[in-house]
């Protein structure tokens, strides 16, 4: 790939598109057009490089693959790229939830639609970076970055409120991220590098391991969004266009995730073990109270960003659970919830772009006018309840599986999600799709067009295709996860003799 | 073969449910009936040859499902006598129905879509009973689920129907919680969740000690009870029974599939295919015991005093499922295969007799308006005759030979422990209560007079527009070849099927497909019971009939009599023992509750309140006053990091320099 590695290619190849993109002048509909196209096979193309990149990786091992690694900046500062199973997946789900992005905001986005697709591809860019950065600034200035176009995009293309809400975002994340970046500054003076692959060798002091543990899931936590700092979450997906809301509760939420298997578990084992009670309780806490908020929300979106803060929260549970059920349900979780609440956020999106309103209470009888919408949406409510047989039941339950080997009470509590999300989902779906068709406004609604089928025929498929054979993505990330899990058990037991040599 | 048993189903479904509406309404039918036909012969083919034959139980395994580290599941078809029991009575009444329905809802525009969904809960019905592991067992009881939850909202339009199908969604889910944890806790004390690991590790696991939920308990007897709250929840037992009554809002076909013959029966069928573990925890068992008497006391109780037609029926089936549990409870499994065998008959044949009536009636429902009916129905009249023949256990019909036999056996249990005492008492009261609320309902309904109100016959078209006349009509055929069939059933099932079940041929029968252990000998206690005993039973059907002969026949006025002069009871029984009122109170609302508190108080108030709002509002007021510069956020942020990075870079510098 012109003297880059391959992922590199994917790095750099929507920064390609978004060049090309800029230097299209105009502003009639046929430049926009030509944009959008522009920008839909820039990302398609860029989903078929990693499906090249998957081809290429060997699921088999635990060591990261199509490592490049160059100077940058002088300095000791690497530009450093990998993946391992524990990453591969991400970079996967969101090179795939591209094309759905750029087909949603097809005619939903009429003004800037050059600077809309701009931000896009720089934000896949970035993501993408974040998934396979192998050195820590490299991770931190991609994690960060990433929330610049988030933001803009939030704050130009959002609704009435977007300006609170996109202050709102930016206020929590900033305050994780100082935090952060402090504890790496303190990394690299413990190590000397900034390295990944050298800091997960690196047995770093039990007392510091707190600090830097609790400073990272100070930014991790935030972008789960983990209760209590999640109520950033529910405004900047009622604000942000469809688009916009698919990419945050798609990939933007995974990077926090990410971040605790990547850094939290492996590099701070001991801190990882003496804060877990706690993160249980945050995650029960999170599945439990933004369920019952989800019960009595009146805003189809809001709903669904509480309910995504009830699942990620299945998702820290099952990483602190930290046996191999417990990750790989994680891992599992994120990339199903990848795919089912983004196209959730498409549903609304597809009645939003007719009614022009969120408001539960002006829906009531869509089937009879949009049987197909109808149908689409139950299957996406069902996977989002854990249905076995859709792909959010196996991540649900495998982090579960690993929540009760860690501590049956963690499961107890948790499982009781499983009867809420069915109250709240079952109770959303009647009041819009079921009852009579008798609102005026509602009355000449079209089912969905080409387009839409077609952006959600895929994420329909891979949903009910992952939830009966869910082995490629568990396959992909097992080797990674054993060698996590084991690490993890080894340096507890390191510690253990320590201690016991010490007395 | 066995593939083709389960997947046919499917196969219907997915034909049309994605080509339903081109292909039309009668396409539509043929397609979905005729395939389940198949499987229905099939099935039978199964049974003859596993059940009655000695063609050796398989596992065909289909492929791989979840695996993660030491968790393996796998998809794959557990054939046994207890599953080939099962594939009958399912696909032999699924297709009655499909065959039926072809009749009931001719007038419905949106038919496909319901024989897409009749042919996906056969689907996911054959994937329960095919079960060979605990999570695929999972897979096809939430599946039922969904195709319950989708059917009982078939009619969306009613409110009420939307509710009841919500209700029965979450109610169930309350029963999967246990489920779940059972499934979990079997794991952890197994590292399995195939049935034959889990059976051989089960003798090795009784009365070992574990600390759990901060209790010490018997690890068994905690697994087998969670697991048996998964149970309650499908089998609509007491306190999670609920759902059952509310679940009659779906079309009449439905109820008789679903509610009444098989998905119900799941949890009876899930008890008897762990036996291996119950048989290790007799304390659960007499839990199963206890739960299963005093539903069936409770819902006969209830039973007596409903004027809806098919809400009598759904309590009468809740009780049956009650008798059922007991038969397990104390330890004839085998028993309790043979009641649901039997029940799927005759109950499905009262339901569909009962739609047989309704579809008569026009949709009226209330029984206080029908009456007289025989004559002009004559066909259903003597179906639901043979129904509640059967039901109440007349000697030589189906019930005589595995209700009776329940009683006798919880009276032979009850000779060494109280629960069975417990259980004899309450089933042979409500034997007595099944008599009399079954006999109401065919005295109300097909003797006396008609009590048609003028003024409120209105309301009972309540989905489909009848233009014609009023007066009563028999069904089509189409309707009624499935009622005959279903008649031979319940006459002829349980004495053609007794002692292979229940009697000298079950060992040879059930092949090990059920464990009972080396101390469990009811299947013989039952039958050395003094005589007198068994003929209680018989004297409580009598009973039941001479009293509701006299209330309803010959002394008409009596019950209104009675209920006026005992109000308090006869509202309490009414309101169903006012539980749906308590749980609304106690559960309902205090969720919506909670969620409000939370949400505008919690995440509004507290959170926000103190984060980002009152930092926004104090950082606005310094902007406010002193940058009066044009800035958005923006650019504070990338200057923040800009700022960030440069402060990375110095640190590096200093440190490379050092």
């Amino acid at each position: 790939m012109f003297g880059f590695g391959l992922l590199s290619g994917l790095i750099f190849l929507p920064l390609v598109g978004a060049a090309f993109i800029l230097l299209l002048r105009g502003d009639d509909e046929a430049t926009r057009n030509n944009i959008r196209w522009t920008a839909l096979i820039t990302t398609l193309v860029t989903f078929a490089l990693s499906l090249w990149a998957w081809k290429l990786f060997d699921p088999s091992t635990a060591a990261f693959q199509l490592v490049e690694e160059r100077s940058w900046l002088g300095a000791g500062l690497t530009y450093k790229l990998g993946v391992d199973g524990m990453s591969m997946p991400f970079v996967l789900l969101t090179t795939f939830l591209m094309p759905f992005c750029i087909g949603a905001s097809w005619v939903s986005i009429e003004h800037r639609v050059k600077e809309y697709m701009v931000c896009f591809l720089v934000l896949e860019t970035l993501m993408i970076g974040v998934f396979s950065a192998l050195d820590l600034v490299l991770f931190y200035v991609f994690f960060e970055g990433g929330l610049i176009p988030m933001f803009l995009i939030i704050g130009v293309w959002g609704g009435k409120r977007r300006i609170y809400a996109s202050f709102k975002f930016f206020l929590y994340t900033l305050i994780g991220s100082l935090l952060m970046l402090l504890a790496i500054m303190a990394m690299y003076g413990v190590a000397g590098t900034t390295d990944i692959t050298v800091l997960l060798k690196t047995d770093f002091p039990v007392s510091m391991q707190k600090y830097l543990w609790l400073a990272f899931f100070a930014s991790f936590a935030v972008k789960m969004p983990m209760w209590p700092v999640h109520t950033w979450l529910p405004d900047a997906h009622v604000e942000a266009p469809t688009a916009g809301s698919v990419i945050l509760a798609g990939i933007l939420l995974k990077m926090g995730g990410y971040g605790f298997i990547r850094f939290s578990l492996p590099m701070f084992p001991d801190a990882s073990q003496y804060f877990a009670p706690m993160v249980w309780t945050l995650s029960i806490i999170a599945i439990v109270y933004t369920s019952l908020v989800a019960l009595v929300q009146e805003d189809m979106k809001k709903l669904i960003a509480y309910s995504s803060v009830a699942h990620m929260g299945f998702v820290t549970m099952g990483l602190f659970a930290m046996n191999t059920q417990g990750v790989q349900g994680a891992v599992f979780q994120m990339v199903s919830h990848g795919f089912v609440s983004g196209a959730l956020f498409l549903c609304v999106g597809v009645v939003y772009d007719r009614i022009h309103t969120r408001d539960i209470a002006a829906y009531g009888g869509l089937v009879q006018r949009m049987p197909l919408y109808a149908f689409v949406f139950m299957v996406f409510t069902m996977a989002n309840v854990g249905l076995p047989g859709t792909s959010g039941f196996v991540g649900e339950f495998l982090t579960l599986v690993g929540a009760f080997g860690a501590n049956p009470w963690v499961a107890f509590f948790a499982t009781t999600g499983v009867i809420l999300s069915a109250a709240y989902a079952l109770y959303l779906y009647r009041r819009v799709i079921f009852g009579v068709l008798e609102k005026p406004a509602l009355v000449g609604i079209t089912d969905l067009d080409a387009r839409e089928i077609a952006l959600f025929t895929p994420l329909l498929l891979l949903t009910i295709y992952y939830g009966v054979h869910p082995g490629p993505i568990l396959d992909a990330c097992a080797a990674s996860v054993e060698h996590l899990v084991r690490g993890f058990d080894a340096a507890l037991a390191a510690t253990k003799t320590a201690a016991l040599a010490l007395h | 073969m066995y593939t083709a048993i389960v997947f046919l189903p499917l196969l219907g479904f997915l034909i049309v449910g994605t080509l339903g509406r081109s292909l039309g309404p009668r396409q539509s039918e043929i397609v979905t009936t005729g395939l389940l036909a198949v499987s229905a012969v099939l099935s039978w083919i199964a049974f003859i040859n596993v059940g009655l034959g000695s063609a050796p139980a398989t596992t065909p395994v289909l492929g791989d499902w979840i695996t993660s580290g030491a968790l393996k599941i796998d998809w794959a078809l557990r054939i046994d006598t207890l599953t080939v029991v099962m594939l009958v009575v399912v696909t032999s009444v699924s297709c009655l129905v499909h065959l039926y329905s072809v009749g009931y809802m001719h007038e419905d525009p949106h038919r496909p879509r319901f024989f897409a969904y009749l042919s996906l809960f056969t689907f996911a019905m054959l994937m329960l009973v095919t079960a060979d592991n605990l999570v695929q067992m999972f897979f096809g009881w939430e599946g039922v689920g969904l195709a319950s939850y989708l059917l009982i909202g078939f009619w969306y339009e009613k409110p009420s129907a939307c509710a009841a199908a919500i209700k029965a969604f979450v109610v169930n889910r309350v029963g999967d919680f246990g489920f779940a944890l059972g499934i979990f806790l079997v794991f952890g004390l197994t590292g399995s969740v195939a049935f034959d690991t889990i059976f051989a590790a089960a003798p090795g696991l009784a009365n070992k000690p574990i600390h759990i939920f901060g209790l010490n308990a018997d690890a068994m007897t905690i697994t087998c009870l969670l697991l048996f709250m998964g149970a309650m929840g499908k089998s609509a037992q007491f306190l999670l029974h609920t759902w059952l009554p509310d679940a009659m809002e779906g079309p009449t076909p439905v109820s008789a599939l679903i509610h009444a013959a098989t998905m119900v029966t799941a949890g009876v069928f899930m008890v008897a295919r762990l036996s291996p573990l119950f048989e290790q925890a007799p304390a659960a068992l007499t839990f199963v015991t206890i739960v299963g008497a005093t539903t069936a006391f409770f819902a006969a109780t209830v039973g007596l005093v409903q004027n809806d037609i098919k809400r009598v029926i759904a309590y009468s089936t809740c009780s049956q499922l009650g008798y059922m549990f007991v038969a397990l409870g104390v330890g004839g499994y085998s028993l309790g295969i043979f009641h649901l065998f039997t029940h799927a008959f005759f109950k499905a044949l009262l339901f569909l007799g009962a739609g047989s009536v309704i579809h008569a009636m026009h949709h009226e429902q209330d029984m206080r308006n029908m009456g007289g009916l025989r004559k002009e129905i004559p066909f259903t009249y003597w179906m639901m005759m043979i129904g509640t023949l059967a039901l109440t256990g007349f000697p030589l019909t189906a019930g005589y030979f595995s209700k009776d036999a329940i009683i006798e056996a919880a009276y032979a249990s009850g000779l060494h422990s109280s629960a069975g005492v417990y259980a004899f008492l309450l089933l042979t009261i409500a034997a007595g209560f099944t008599s009399f609320y079954s006999w109401r309902l065919v005295f109300m309904t097909f003797y006396g007079e008609r009590h048609v109100a003028h003024g409120d016959h209105g309301h009972a078209h309540d989905d489909h527009g009848h233009g014609h006349d009023h007066t009563p009509h028999e069904s089509p055929n189409v309707m009624l070849i499935p009622l005959g069939l279903l008649a031979c059933g319940a006459l002829f099932a349980g004495l053609a099927f007794a002692s292979s079940f229940i009697g000298h041929g079950a060992d040879e029968f059930w092949k090990k497909s059920i464990y009972t252990g080396p101390n469990n000998h009811i299947l013989h206690a039952m039958h050395e019971i003094p005589h007198a005993v068994g003929f209680i039973p018989f004297i409580m059907m009598t009973g039941g009939f001479l009293l509701a002969l006299y209330v309803y026949v010959l002394a008409p006025g009596t019950a209104q009599r009675i209920a006026a002069s005992n109000p308090l009871l006869y509202k309490f029984l009414l309101k169903k023992w006012y539980f749906d009122e308590l749980y609304d109170l106690i559960f309902v609302r205090p969720a919506f509750w909670l969620g409000r508190l939370f949400w505008k108080g919690g995440d509004g108030r507290i959170i926000d309140g103190m984060g980002p709002d009152g930092i926004s509002a104090r950082v606005i007021d310094v902007t406010n006053r002193v940058v009066r510069l044009q800035s958005g956020y923006v650019y504070h942020y990338a200057f923040a990091m800009l700022i960030g990075v440069a402060a990375l870079i110095s640190w590096y510098l200093v440190g490379g320099v050092r």
